[in-house]
């Protein structure tokens, strides 16, 4: 997004700051819970649709603080690079999702850390069970979200997911975390 | 075959019953006991890949390495000298560190407080009045029994004895060179971290599948639909690209002959020189244009060196088996020393193609867990390794040559696998 159009985005949008705590608090976790089904469903464009232009999703190694401009990430895409991922899991012949895994999410403990005008920083803990061909998997995270309200809706500008194990080898991640 | 060689009773199975030239037995993949026999055999004999000194720059730096599963401390001393020490407190046999990596002048054991120096020797204990009259000789950690650096690429060896490193490379020491050449500096920076890929699946599968040549259009076709990646044509029909068996394991996709065809710098890496002026200016100067031109056509090796060092051009994998059922991948990005743009998009292609998400190593590792599920199932018990048997040849070096997916390599890998499992010791 141009700097022009980030301007004018922000000038369409509410300050969300002018918003009740309680209602902001529902509108978030609204929006999680509904990319967390797009992700357990395997809703592939539903949820690549959520991502604006300058998007970021993150999954860091080795840490949760480490530079991802200098150290080696689990997955640290770009817009460009989901819509990569996206086209090949629509293949159908990305094997390791084809079958594809079945997956149930909880998202859990969300907080508002910040709000600056039409956008929010959110934290939540994330359990995901995942079950495929190898067997069942328990996956432990802490999720921090950058939201924009943008024609009334938010989208998803950068998702960081902390797994808790990210330090020790960790089985194949190929459903959309 | 004799059923006999797959029976499930026999202690140490015949080994020449369950390889042939050009086919083996399912059983090599699944029998705990011959994973056992592999690590007194091969990982505890052989000379296996720990590290990279550029890991530990610094005086009393350290990082936790291994050598199968065994944990490895490799440590650069207060002298500056690398060391690969075992890291169990010789009082009680207690994890003496924690930790992956860090910098630190001594290692105490968090069980009685015995002290070590980074060379690995007792420097005290708690309470030392108990010890009256005893000497601190015998006390000291573990070593491994020895260590050799090929230009910053530390090996171990757990045999007090045996061939040199440079008598075990061979001929693949020139793919670690060619490696190296691609650097402006000729040296590599691989502090960018590790990827640690959890695999359910015997150990030989990866290392067989890392020169194979004839999975990549099936196994990675669904990225080549989706990238204007030009890999996929390397491993076509027509590729004049060559599969190698260098001996002693050691095994390598050459895909020089069509970079050399196409005369493009840098094609190898998917880019132009345009794009990456900082790195070829640097190359220019530090080779003279002609040869840094060769160089970057060339390109960066594709060499998996026995039994766990796996040079990906961009990326350096290491195999770990931990059970004869599970073996975690290690994967960072090459990165040459003071190369920053070319080391940028290195990363940035290495995070994308490879480790628990990438786009291509996550289907090669769920052929893996399959390939070991499939393996357990015993009809039909023989495996096939004949594709390219009849057009393969010597090359003008000695070393055995074929088509790009041809399974030369996977001969070769078995007849070392073959040869070290029945030496004499």
């Amino acid at each position: 997004m141009t700097a022009l159009a980030k301007d004018l985005a922000a000038m369409s949008a509410p300050d969300l700051a002018t918003l009740a705590p309680a209602v902001l608090q529902h509108q978030v976790a609204q929006f999680l819970y509904m990319e967390a089904r797009l992700a357990d469903s395997h809703d592939y464009d539903g949820w690549e649709a959520l991502w604006t232009d300058d998007a970021i999703y993150w999954v860091p190694a080795n840490g949760a603080d480490i530079d991802p401009e200098t150290q080696m990430s689990v997955l640290y895409d770009n817009r460009s690079r989901i819509g990569v991922r996206i086209r090949q899991l629509k293949t159908g012949r990305r094997h390791t999702q084809t079958p594809r895994s079945a997956l149930a999410r909880v998202v859990s403990n969300i907080e508002v850390a910040e709000v600056r005008d039409n956008e929010v920083d959110v934290r939540a803990n994330v359990l995901i069970y995942e079950d495929n061909l190898r067997g069942e998997t328990l996956w432990a995270a802490r999720n921090d979200y950058r939201l924009r309200m943008i024609d009334d809706a938010f989208r998803l500008v950068r998702k960081k997911i902390t797994l808790v194990n990210n330090h020790k080898p960790i089985f194949t991640l190929s459903f959309l975390v | 075959m004799p059923q006999a060689a797959v029976s499930e009773t026999a202690a140490s199975p015949d080994y020449r019953a369950l390889i042939e030239p050009a086919r083996v037995n399912s059983r090599l993949y699944y029998d705990p006991e011959i994973f056992q026999e592999e690590l007194e055999k091969i990982w505890y004999r052989t000379w296996v890949y720990v590290g990279h000194t550029s890991e530990i720059p610094k005086k009393n730096d350290y990082v936790t390495k291994s050598i199968g599963p065994t944990p490895v401390l490799m440590v650069r001393d207060k002298d500056g000298e690398v060391r690969l020490l075992l890291n169990k407190c010789p009082h009680r046999g207690n994890q003496l560190c924690a930790y992956q990596k860090g910098n630190r002048t001594s290692f105490t054991c968090p069980y009685h407080s015995w002290t070590f120096s980074t060379t690995g020797d007792l420097m005290g204990y708690a309470l030392p009045e108990g010890y009256e009259g005893q000497s601190k000789a015998g006390l000291n950690l573990g070593k491994v029994p020895r260590i050799a650096i090929y230009r910053g690429f530390v090996f171990g060896s757990m045999a007090a004895e045996g061939p040199s490193l440079e008598e075990h490379l061979g001929g693949a020491k020139a793919a670690l060179d060619q490696l190296l050449d691609n650097s402006p500096t000729g040296e590599l920076d691989l502090s960018a971290g590790f990827l640690q890929h959890r695999t359910k699946a015997n150990w030989k599968f990866m290392l067989e599948n890392e020169t194979d040549g004839y999975h990549p259009g099936f196994v990675h076709g669904s990225v080549f639909q989706v990238t204007s990646s030009g890999i996929g044509s390397l491993y076509g029909a027509d590729s004049t690209a060559l599969t190698r068996d260098y001996g002693n394991g050691h095994t390598e996709f050459d895909l020089r002959p069509e970079w050399r065809r196409h005369d493009k710098p840098l094609q190898w890496f998917g880019t132009t020189a345009e794009r990456l002026p900082d790195y070829v200016s640097a190359m220019n100067a530090a080779y003279g244009e002609e040869r840094a031109r060769q160089i970057m056509i060339d390109g960066s090796p594709h060499i998996m060196i026995f039994p766990n060092l796996f040079i990906a051009e961009i990326q350096i994998f290491v195999l770990q088996p931990v059970a004869v059922d599970e073996t975690i991948q290690h994967v960072t990005a090459v990165q040459f020393k003071d190369a920053p743009d070319i080391n940028r998009r290195l990363r940035q292609q290495t995070m994308g193609s490879v480790g628990p998400a990438g786009l291509l190593l996550a289907d090669d590792t769920e052929m893996y867990e399959r390939n070991h599920r499939g393996a357990k199932i015993r009809d039909p018990e023989w495996l096939v390794l004949s594709r390219g048997l009849h057009r393969e040849r010597v090359d003008e070096n000695g070393f055995l040559v074929a088509h790009s997916t041809d399974e030369t390599p996977q001969r070769g890998i078995w007849r070392h696998y073959l040869n070290l499992m029945t030496e004499a010791r």
